[in-house]
């Protein structure tokens, strides 16, 4: 194919193209090129092997992170599919008042995640919150102190951000669900099949492409939250709520130690590829080809 | 395509034009800082007013947070819009901007004006000296080696205000028992580590901590003595409440004027709290430095200039530096903010108890204690003050595994 | 593709209705606690909030809060509230919004009708970029626009939201051109249509439901943005999120909750009020396939 046929479509992709090349490869090679080296305040080429990694992975911090990372990842991506489904399937049943429910579901995703952790710092306040209103009501019982808990922290960090994304999978749930043909609800109800039944076993397997599409949008979030734990519980208590982007940010900018900034980023940036790439590149890119051509 | 490079010129243009200054004949400055306190912002504006009172404009950017503020002041350095002048503290937290070249030199003023003979303590010089020329201005001494004590709860359990921590946690469970807690204390990193550098510098004294924060001497380390440092800070964290996570350090200081707690370990900002709350210092409450051996933390503030490649703004930065160090504005400044003058010749007549026990002590200087950020970078002292605030945090930290663990920091090189 | 439910259905009301009631009305609960708490205890007074139960309606309405928190909260030495940082955030959302939607449409465009060799390749490259977490880029990032002088001010921000913008817009838009009929596009061809003639004359007349998707996605996104607001906008372009959150983290005095809630309802106006007009033609852009695997 010559140069310059489509010529004016390679002009238009030219900044996409830049883009790419400058910034989504650039950077990764500039970051691992300087993981190498022992920068501190500035970037220095002060080659130094893999020192930074070495010490990254002795980090009791860096174990901590890593997990935080795992128990957010799953307690998030599963606590939004199952309740985004949910909530979908029971706007479903032609409930009145539908576009109302609706935007109730689907108002905390406008929030920031900045403000979404303020608001439940302010409610799961120790000596404000909803603890104390229970107390207030008799309910002496009632503990709920995962704030300042370092075992439970981390899943208040996820009650919040389900709280905030559970309605976008409500919408593109519900969007799978009205693009159910009507003949298979009725096939469905001859043969006697109970609904939640249906629900579950038939109609959840034909809405894989909005599960696919959920889980991707999901699973992008989840390595890059920052501003939510950074407004909600700054890391703490101590250290049990940190993650490798906390981690990453933290030698960036006030611990003035990007050497290990770079490795730390390094290290996430290959996780990410490791799970997400290999499943992204066959969903958007393979099927797609495939499909079109 | 013609129509949507236009519309883009048109979005774009105009907004350019909006970020050229506006150039004026007196001189600008912006100042990054991170006093953000009633007394802090007070004492800033001592400097903001005296340097206005020349004839100049001070834009102020002040940002919440000691690491937030540098660390913008160095992305600002980095990505070439550089601030006139910018906080850090006494340390080495900006060898590598003067190492890089990044900083102005001031060595044309401080010879001039003999800063060598006048800043005291003599500690602060070589913090500000490189290679024969200074390349930051101190402004102040804060000390963290301080208890203080509300001593109506002493008085109410009937027990004399402590001296020692040994002392304190004798008496803590009778304070327990009274419904007090014994031990206030803020949940944030900063705290949590800090208070460990009290405790350590009192039990071990400061020759030993020297051995270990700047000589990094591993027999000195496992002496012993360290590990009792480190038991003897968990069995004071018992005495604390668990409202403790990520409480500020003014909210702590609170608890101590109201009585709801017997005592805190913060450095000499927190009188200004007790300041603004009515109380005087040795009648309503205590201000300990704890230990046999006294000493003055040096700890404190700089200011550093930023190279530029503007000529106007080098001199904005040198007219700013010798303000700083001028002892009218120091006096005025040092009041307000209450710490200790970087120099001996101004008047701190308007002192209280506290703060004059500070300046009695820090005229010996074998009472002079430096801080472990004095020797080590920024990167150090975080890791270690990592493993001391899950130590704090996590009961199933054994001391052992801290020991190891620490000892991995000294001997990283970091 | 309609957007009637098709879900059974449903009889009379039924016990099991009654309960789908219940049980949808108390999840409603759930989502609107934390949005009734910001506002009634930004219109409590402070004795009140330290007195009173946090779920309890204010006895007394106090509206100080609001005009402090708009236009007095201090951050530091400077009194100015969130105005300031309201004003930012539109001058970063609008261009950037416009800017990135802009290109995402035109690189989709090209990407579905006028692929020629190795555009898939740059297409996975960018996508690829979604998933890279910013904190690997940050910082070479801030290199860049160093070396581009444009670092800390409005171009420069502007320009890094167009860039982390872009992957998921321009997948978006591909699919949504992928899915439209490609005779359309041949006859347009045949017509003597040119890469620009036939995106202006045919593609943008039928974008509407993905546009409206991209910008809600955009404008939200743009202005809840936390991280990159606060590294690359600079001092006197810091967008509301950040002036937030310096309001209330502050690390000084006693903290003024009502102050805190009525700043953090005002934060998040922009993206509710984009979501209360225009969350209907959301869930349907999204209905209509703008979003799918």
């Amino acid at each position: 194919m010559p140069f310059y046929r489509n010529i004016a479509a390679k002009i238009a992709l030219l900044p996409m193209i830049v883009i790419s090349l400058t910034v989504f490869v650039g950077c990764i090679i500039y970051s691992f090129v300087y993981s190498l080296t022992n920068s501190k305040l500035v970037p220095v080429m002060n080659y130094v092997g893999f020192d930074q990694y070495e010490r990254l992975f002795k980090q009791r911090k860096w174990d901590v992170a890593v997990e935080n990372i795992f128990i957010y990842g799953f307690v998030f991506t599963i606590g939004c599919l199952i309740i985004g489904f949910l909530l979908a399937v029971l706007i479903d049943q032609k409930i009145r008042g539908e576009s109302l429910f609706r935007t109730i579901f689907l108002y905390p995703y406008a929030m920031s995640f900045v403000v979404t952790g303020l608001v439940w710092k302010w409610v799961l306040n120790p000596t404000f919150g909803l603890e104390n209103s229970m107390h207030m009501w008799g309910m002496t019982w009632f503990e709920l102190d995962w704030l300042v808990n370092r075992d439970l922290a981390i899943y208040a960090v996820c009650i919040a951000a389900v709280w905030q994304g559970a309605g976008f999978v409500m919408v593109l749930m519900l969007a799978g669900l009205r693009g159910i043909d009507e003949d298979i609800w009725k096939s469905l109800s001859i043969e006697g099949v109970a609904k939640w039944k249906s629900y579950i076993f038939v109609i959840l397997p034909m809405l894989r492409p909005m599960v696919v599409t959920a889980i991707v949008l999901i699973a992008a979030g989840v390595v890059k939250v920052y501003d939510l734990i950074l407004a909600l519980t700054s890391g703490g208590p101590g250290y049990a709520t940190t993650t490798p982007a906390m981690y990453v940010m933290e030698n960036f900018f006030s611990r003035a130690n990007l050497g290990q900034a770079f490795a730390a980023s390094i290290i996430m940036f290959i996780s990410v590829v490791c799970i997400l790439a290999p499943w992204a590149f066959y969903e958007f890119y393979l099927r797609n080809k495939y499909a079109n051509n | 395509m013609k129509k949507f490079f236009s519309i883009l010129l048109t979005i774009f243009v105009p907004l350019s034009f909006t970020n050229v200054s506006k150039a004026a004949g007196h001189m600008e400055a912006e100042v990054i800082h991170w006093w953000t306190s009633g007394g802090e912002q007070a004492a800033i504006s001592e400097f903001a007013k005296a340097w206005e009172e020349m004839g100049n404009t001070w834009i102020d950017t002040a940002i919440t947070g000691g690491d937030n503020a540098r660390g913008t002041t160095v992305n600002r350095i980095i990505g070439g819009n550089p601030p006139t002048a910018a906080q850090f503290n006494v340390s080495k937290q900006f060898v590598d901007l003067v190492e890089q070249g990044l900083l102005q030199s001031l060595e044309e003023v401080a010879s001039a004006e003999g800063w060598r003979d006048f800043i005291y303590p003599p500690e602060l010089i070589e913090t500000c000296e490189f290679e024969g020329e200074f390349y930051c201005v101190p402004v102040n001494i804060h000390s963290w080696q301080w208890m203080w004590i509300n001593n109506d709860v002493y008085k109410q359990v009937g027990l004399p205000v402590p001296q020692t921590f040994e002392e304190f946690l004798a008496g803590a469970p009778k304070i327990q028992e009274a419904g007090i807690i014994p031990l206030a204390l803020g949940g944030q990193g900063w705290q949590e580590s800090g208070m460990f550098d009290v405790v350590a510098s009192s039990i071990m004294g400061f020759p030993l901590m020297q051995s270990i924060y700047r000589d990094k001497d591993l027999d000195a380390f496992r002496d012993g003595r360290f590990e009792s440092v480190l038991n003897t800070y968990r069995e004071l964290n018992q005495f604390t409440d668990e409202g403790s996570p990520g409480r500020l350090w003014n909210d702590t200081t609170a608890m101590v004027i109201e009585g709801k707690a017997a005592m805190q370990v913060m450095g000499d900002w927190a009188r200004g709290e007790f300041a603004v709350a009515g109380q005087e210092a040795m009648v309503d409450y205590s201000c300990v430095i704890p230990g046999k051996e006294k000493y003055v933390a040096l700890g404190g503030d700089v200011f550093v200039f930023p190279k530029n490649d503007d000529p106007k703004v080098k001199d904005a930065q040198l007219a700013m530096a010798s303000m700083m160090v001028n002892p009218t504005v120091q006096a005025k400044f040092n009041n307000a903010k209450g710490s200790l003058p970087m120099r001996l010749d101004v008047d701190t007549s308007a002192a209280d108890a506290c703060m004059q026990m500070g300046l009695d002590l820090i005229q010996n200087p074998d009472a002079i204690m430096r801080e472990s950020d004095d020797w080590n970078t920024p990167a150090f002292t975080a890791a270690w003050g990592d493993i001391i605030s899950e130590f704090r945090n996590d009961p199933n930290y054994t001391v052992a595994q801290v020991m190891d663990d620490l000892e991995g920091v000294l001997t990283s090189g970091l | 593709m309609s957007t009637i439910p098709k879900g059974p259905r449903p009889k009379h009301l039924t016990v099991g209705r009654i309960g789908l009631y219940c049980f949808i009305i108390m999840c409603a609960l759930f989502f609107l606690m934390p949005l009734y708490v910001m506002i009634i205890t930004s219109l409590k007074d402070m004795d009140e909030i330290r007195a009173a139960n946090i779920l309890n309606l204010p006895k007394e309405l106090s509206f100080y809060a609001w005009p402090k928190a708009w236009s007095q909260a201090c951050t530091g030495f400077v009194c100015e509230g969130l105005k300031p940082g309201f004003v930012n955030s539109v001058k970063i959302t609008v261009p950037s919004v416009i800017v990135s939607v802009a290109l995402s449409a035109l690189n989709g465009y090209a990407l579905a009708f006028w692929r020629f060799r190795g555009a898939y390749f740059f297409f996975g490259l960018c996508m690829f970029g979604a998933f890279i977490p910013y904190q690997v880029m940050v910082y070479p990032l801030l290199k860049i626009e160093d070396f581009l002088g444009i670092y800390s001010s409005l171009p420069g921000i502007i320009l890094v939201h167009t860039i982390f913008g872009m992957p998921i817009l321009t997948l978006i838009f591909r699919n949504f051109y992928a899915s439209l009929p490609i005779d359309l596009f041949k006859a347009a061809r045949i017509d003597g249509g040119n890469f620009i003639k036939i995106f202006f004359y045919v593609i943008i007349p039928m974008s509407t439901p993905i546009t409206i998707v991209a910008v809600i996605l955009q404008v939200t996104g743009i202005w809840n943005d936390f991280l990159l607001g606060l590294v690359f906008a600079g001092r006197d372009n810091q967008p509301m999120t950040v002036q937030l959150n310096n309001i209330v983290q502050v690390d000084y005095g006693v903290a003024e909750y009502n102050v805190d809630m009525s700043a953090t309802i005002l934060t998040s106006l922009v993206p509710l009020f984009v979501y209360f007009i225009s969350g209907r033609w959301f869930v349907r852009g999204i209905a209509a396939g703008a979003i799918k695997g």
